[in-house]
């Protein structure tokens, strides 16, 4: 091996350029050799620039106060982001209210800071909240470890977890800052209904995936009538507010916010 | 990893011997890729491949099981010299796993092959035509061949543009085992599994081409009888519902996740998964299996590998119970008993200082009238060496009595010279090889697939390959000799012996004797035989008479370690009989005491007997069932009497309930040890939970240093320097037990003989809280003869009340070709406990009746 090394390159024996002392490279193995006193890599420059350098910097601020400011007001003003910024985690639902996530544990294989803990468990005919067979029974990101690189909206299967925008992730305590289930879950719009309930009928979870499903059917709201008669989300119930509550979690950390931002405003 | 004592083995137990290596047959030469190798003659290319450290891609092939070559995934290109000598290509490329090497031949797999690799591509591709997507919902997912060999052999995308073919899923086959057929690749490993190694064949293939899959037995094609499993399930091929105790082992071996077990299911993913090496518990075949834990909770058990115990083969039972350990009745603080009657939690300290005072006080009760004297210990069959060790050395120095018994069942005067003659300290001298090199195996008081799992499987796979003969001495031809097409030489409880001794005399018996006389024949004899007077010593006989060797196979995992580690009123460890003043002399020495106790103590019914009549103070009792006991009401009583107990346990039981003071220990998932199979064999294993939790040996060991005596076993690192240093025994050992065989009782009409004997899976507390398993348990029936049934007038599937003075069981009656007047039960089935129901074991007299019609009312 060693002595097929040795003929390739040729020694750098051109001259260096002008005023610029470059030292000859070492080849591997080789130490450089020192060099003799010190040899500035600045080029000099003429005498009128040698004059007014003390007072040059003071241009920088001078042309500076004639540009527009950039200073957000954050908190008084919020700046959206832009929209794929990568925030805290959302887990979805599909059009009928039956959750997105199925417990595979992809995010959590996918996560390089061991943030995402996930059960997983069976689905059964009382307890259905997700299309096919398995659900995530517990899910949780801890944000004290979460660092936003996004592998884990990129290993779901069936898009259950994405990203929102929402970056305020504040809390007093360390249990404050890991979001179970109930505070990641996607609010409950028009048309869905609170799982668990049966899939729509005559459905399977491919046509879920390939989003046959638009919105929940009578069947299923009379299964919900028949099993949480003041569930509401059901038609003629207390309303999509009523059920959207937060969870403990995210509850606490948005007052903590709150309370942060009214602090902070002029 | 192994926890191993400071030397390799203890020489209590010494270690196995190395295995004999197979004469070399001839060599075959040939190359694989280039490389030139030899191979015994008949050895596969994929095996031959593998010792290269060539990879080629699998799934039906299984080391275990013959070769099928049903996937095709193994496809590689071969050159073999033909008749002319000339080397040619095989026209098309072969499967490796069923390709013997041949000499001269020439593989190439697909690493040096354009064409092999295009070839397992297309195989590949094939697969996975209607091979569902689910992984993310799959069991398998992450540890799946399929997956696998997909990245490494197959396409990066599908061409395939077609809806894939749907099976609705899954298909419970059992409670416990689970089909999904849209991800099944028709590998036939389950298949083969369960018609060569377990012999119940349960699914198989049907129909043809594309529409070929695993399927179940159709019910209405299929009649029904025989033992049938307490939770819904398919049929087996004789068309009775499938009841299977290896069926785990499918689940296992599946290379997709077609085949799940409902336990598991959708708990976990592999790589949340701690595996620790562990030992099974239930039995004592020693099955090496694997604990995968998360977050310190036990998921799953699997089969471990060791080709000189259990192959990678392990029960159900082993497999699947295991929540016991962590039932919400575990006991986790001391207990005291206080003024009121009532258990309440204690520090240690605290729970230490009151048990020793009152043991103590039963010692030497401050009133001298007093009769109740003594303290006697009760450590249950479920001990590892170690803490058997430590309960024999408190008994023996803390307490200075002999009065202890491990034996937590059935037992006899007779079986005890037989362990202290037989037995102990004979490690390894019968072992699982043994059984496969065996020409012939007489069982006595020894159901195989009940009681041994492992020597069963071990017997069965050793009767297909090698036409071993299996004997059974019993009342009744149970499915599982069947199985291992077995000869019964039927025996009514209780004249085993005479049929023992018959052997080789009586000229019915006489293709018996010869095939016992023949080098290698083994006399396997179970627990069981205690119960029958004479028997042991029949089994002696008969194996000094014809030169078999005789091993005892006892059911519970803690029997061989309670013997060897002299939890018997007259023996000391190592088999050094208490009679014998040398011996105590040498443990003494060893122990660092003056004396050790020399008149021989009381057995387990004697400890009993004496407690309930007042004789005993005070008890110490390990991991103890009362209603595995002879007689469970005589023990409940005893309890009840004694002045003072102590109660070390994982569970809140009968005993506890009874005990003055309860003392946590740890479960095997939670503390290091050692088991000791029916061979002698030492089964380390390692601790896999993090817990608070002590094993019996370090509470023992705090309990003595409260009673003012250092035992110097808080550690299992002390304890096995101890064992290390006691070493063995070469002094005179016990006598051969003679005693003469029992005339069998009178049989009235009205009345049976019983015989009984324990299923695999039953009501036994070790199998709590696990539904589904249990829900693949034999469905309890009584078993009688045509001519009994017609004369108590109970048909084939009536019900029949058997009782005793003590009460009585009613169950669904089957007729079965054995001895008139003899009734067989389950011992411990489900709701149905012999010992609680009836007090009577096998051998007593029970009155038969017609049970009443409605089951539901009489239960």
């Amino acid at each position: 091996m060693a002595d097929q090394r040795k003929p390739v390159r040729k020694p750098a024996s051109a001259q260096p350029a002008k005023g610029k002392a470059v030292a000859p490279k070492p080849r591997a193995g080789e130490v450089a050799a020192p060099q003799e006193g010190y040899q500035s890599l600045i080029e000099p420059r003429g005498p009128l620039s040698d004059l007014f350098a003390p007072v040059g910097g003071f241009g920088v601020t001078l042309s500076n106060m004639f540009r527009p400011t950039v200073t957000d007001q954050y908190p008084s003003e919020k700046a959206p982001t832009k929209p794929r910024y990568h925030g805290r985690h959302q887990l979805n639902r599909y059009a009928d209210g039956l959750e997105k996530c199925i417990g595979c544990e992809l995010c959590a294989w996918a996560c390089p800071a061991d943030a995402i803990y996930v059960e997983g468990a069976d689905n059964t005919p009382d307890n259905q909240r997700s299309p096919g067979e398995r659900y995530g029974s517990v899910y949780q990101i801890n944000y004290l470890r979460c660092i936003f690189c996004g592998l884990c909206i990129e290993a779901c299967p069936t898009r259950a977890l994405t990203m929102t925008n929402e970056y305020e992730l504040a809390g007093p305590t360390r249990a404050g800052m890991i979001w179970e289930k109930q505070d990641l879950l996607a609010p409950l719009r028009s048309g869905m209904l609170q799982a668990p309930h049966p899939m729509v009928e005559g459905t399977t979870d491919t046509d879920y995936y390939r989003g046959a499903v638009t919105a929940s059917t009578p069947a299923q709201a009379a299964w919900v009538t028949e099993h949480r008669p003041d569930d509401p989300t059901l038609p003629g119930g207390a309303g999509l507010d009523a059920a959207n509550v937060p969870g403990e979690t995210a509850a606490v950390m948005a007052a903590t916010v709150a309370a942060a931002t009214k602090q902070g405003k002029r | 990893m192994t926890i191993l004592s400071s030397g390799p083995t203890t020489s209590l137990v010494p270690a196995a011997p190395v295995a004999p290596v197979a004469p070399e047959g001839e060599l075959v030469t040939f190359t694989v890729d280039g490389i030139e190798t030899a191979v015994p003659k008949g050895t596969l290319v994929i095996r031959a491949a593998e010792q290269l450290g060539i990879q080629i891609p699998r799934f039906c092939d299984h080391p275990l099981l013959a070769p099928a070559g049903a996937c095709r995934q193994c496809l590689v290109e071969v050159w073999a010299p033909g008749r002319d000598g000339a080397l040619a290509k095989m026209p098309k490329p072969q499967a490796s796993c069923t390709l013997e090497a041949t000499p001269g031949m020439q593989v190439k797999t697909q690493h040096t092959s354009p064409e092999a690799d295009k070839a397992q591509h297309g195989v590949m591709e094939l697969l996975l035509i209607n091979h569902p997507l689910d992984c993310p919902v799959c069991d398998k997912g992450g540890e799946c061949p399929l997956q696998n060999q997909a990245m490494s052999n197959g396409r990066a995308s599908t061409r395939f543009v077609d809806v894939k073919r749907t099976f609705p899923k899954p298909i419970a086959i059992s409670t416990q085992i689970l089909l999904d057929r849209e991800r099944c690749i028709l590998c036939q490993r389950c298949t083969r599994f369960s018609e060569e190694i377990a012999g119940d064949v349960f699914i198989d293939l049907q129909k043809r081409g594309a529409n070929q899959q695993i399927g179940t037995f159709d019910t209405n094609v299929l009649g029904f009888a025989g033992e049938a499993p307490l939770g819904a399930s398919a049929e087996d091929t004789s068309g009775r519902p499938f009841a299977s105790y290896f069926s785990g082992n499918t689940v296992q071996i599946c290379p997709v996740g077609a085949l799940t077990s409902a336990a598991y299911r959708f708990r976990s993913r592999p790589f949340d998964l701690v595996s620790t090496p562990g030992i099974g518990e239930h039995d004592s075949q020693g099955s090496a299996i694997r604990i995968d834990h998360r977050r310190g909770v036990v998921l799953r058990r699997l089969a471990g590998e060791d080709p000189t115990v259990n192959q990678e083969w392990i029960t159900d039972k082993d497999r699947f119970a295991f929540t016991w350990q962590s039932a919400p009745d575990r006991i986790t603080t001391p207990l005291v008993r206080n003024a009121d009657g009532e258990l309440e939690p204690a520090s240690w300290v605290e729970a230490l200082d009151v048990a020793a005072a009152g043991l103590r006080a039963a010692q030497q009760p401050d009133d001298p009238r007093d009769t109740a004297i003594g303290v006697a210990v009760l450590p249950g069959g479920r001990l590892t060496l170690e803490d058997a060790y430590a309960y024999g050395k408190f008994a023996r120095v803390a307490l200075g009595t002999n009065d202890v018994d491990g034996r937590a069942r059935p037992h006899s005067a007779e079986e005890e010279t037989f362990l202290g003659h037989h037995v102990a300290g004979r490690t390894l001298q019968v072992t699982f090889a043994d059984l496969d090199r065996a020409p012939a195996v007489l069982l006595v008081g020894l159901e195989a697939e009940e009681e041994a799992g492992i020597a069963f499987l071990r017997l069965r796979d050793s009767v297909v390959s090698r036409k071993l003969r299996v004997l059974s001495v019993a009342a009744l031809a149970s499915r599982g000799l069947e199985r291992l097409s077995g000869t019964l030489l039927p025996a009514a409880p209780g004249t085993e012996a005479e049929v023992l001794d018959g052997i080789g005399t009586d000229p019915a018996l006489a293709e018996t004797a010869t095939l016992l006389g023949t080098a290698g024949a083994l006399v396997l004899v179970g627990e069981r035989l205690a119960g029958v007077s004479g028997g042991f010593s029949a089994a002696v006989r008969l194996a000094q008479r014809t030169g078999a060797r005789l091993a005892w196979v006892p059911r519970r995992v803690g029997e061989r370690s309670a013997v060897e580690a002299g939890l018997l009123p007259s023996l000391l460890p190592g088999g050094r009989p208490v009679a014998d003043s040398a011996a105590r002399v040498d443990l003494a020495a060893a122990w660092g005491v003056d004396h050790l106790p020399a008149e021989p103590g009381r057995s387990t019914t004697e400890i009993l007997a004496a407690a309930r009549a007042g004789q005993l103070g005070g008890l110490v009792v390990g991991g103890l069932e009362l209603a595995d006991l002879p007689d469970p009401a005589i023990a409940r009583e005893a309890l009840d009497r004694a002045t003072f107990v102590v109660s070390l346990e994982v569970r809140h039981s009968e005993v506890t309930d009874r005990a003055d003071v309860v003392l946590p220990v740890a479960p095997p998932t939670e503390k290091p040890g050692t088991f000791v199979t029916w061979e002698g064999r030492p089964r380390p294993f390692p601790q896999a939970l993090v817990s608070h939790s002590m094993a019996d040996h370090r509470v023992l060991d705090r309990l003595a240093d409260a009673l003012g005596v250092e035992l110097g076993l808080q550690t299992i690192g002390a304890v096995h320097d101890e064992l290390d240093q006691l070493g063995g025994w070469d002094g005179t050992r016990v006598g051969a037990p003679d005693v003469p065989a029992a005339e069998p009782p009178a049989v009235s009409p009205g009345t049976a003989v019983l015989a009984t004997w324990h299923q695999l899976l039953d009501g036994g507390r070790l199998q709590s809280g696990e539904p589904f398993l249990a829900g693949t348990a034999k469905r309890p029936v009584a078993r009688i003869s045509a001519g009994t049934a017609t004369a108590v007038g109970v048909e084939d599937g009536g019900s029949l009340t058997v009782s005793t003075d003590a009460g009585s069981l009613t169950l669904p009656a089957v007729v079965t070709e054995m001895p008139d007047h003899v009734v067989w039960l389950p011992t411990n089935a489900v709701g149905a406990g012999v010992r609680d129901a009836l007090h009577a074991d096998a051998g007593h007299l029970v009155r038969l009746a017609p049970g009443a019609r409605d089951l539901e009312a009489s239960a």
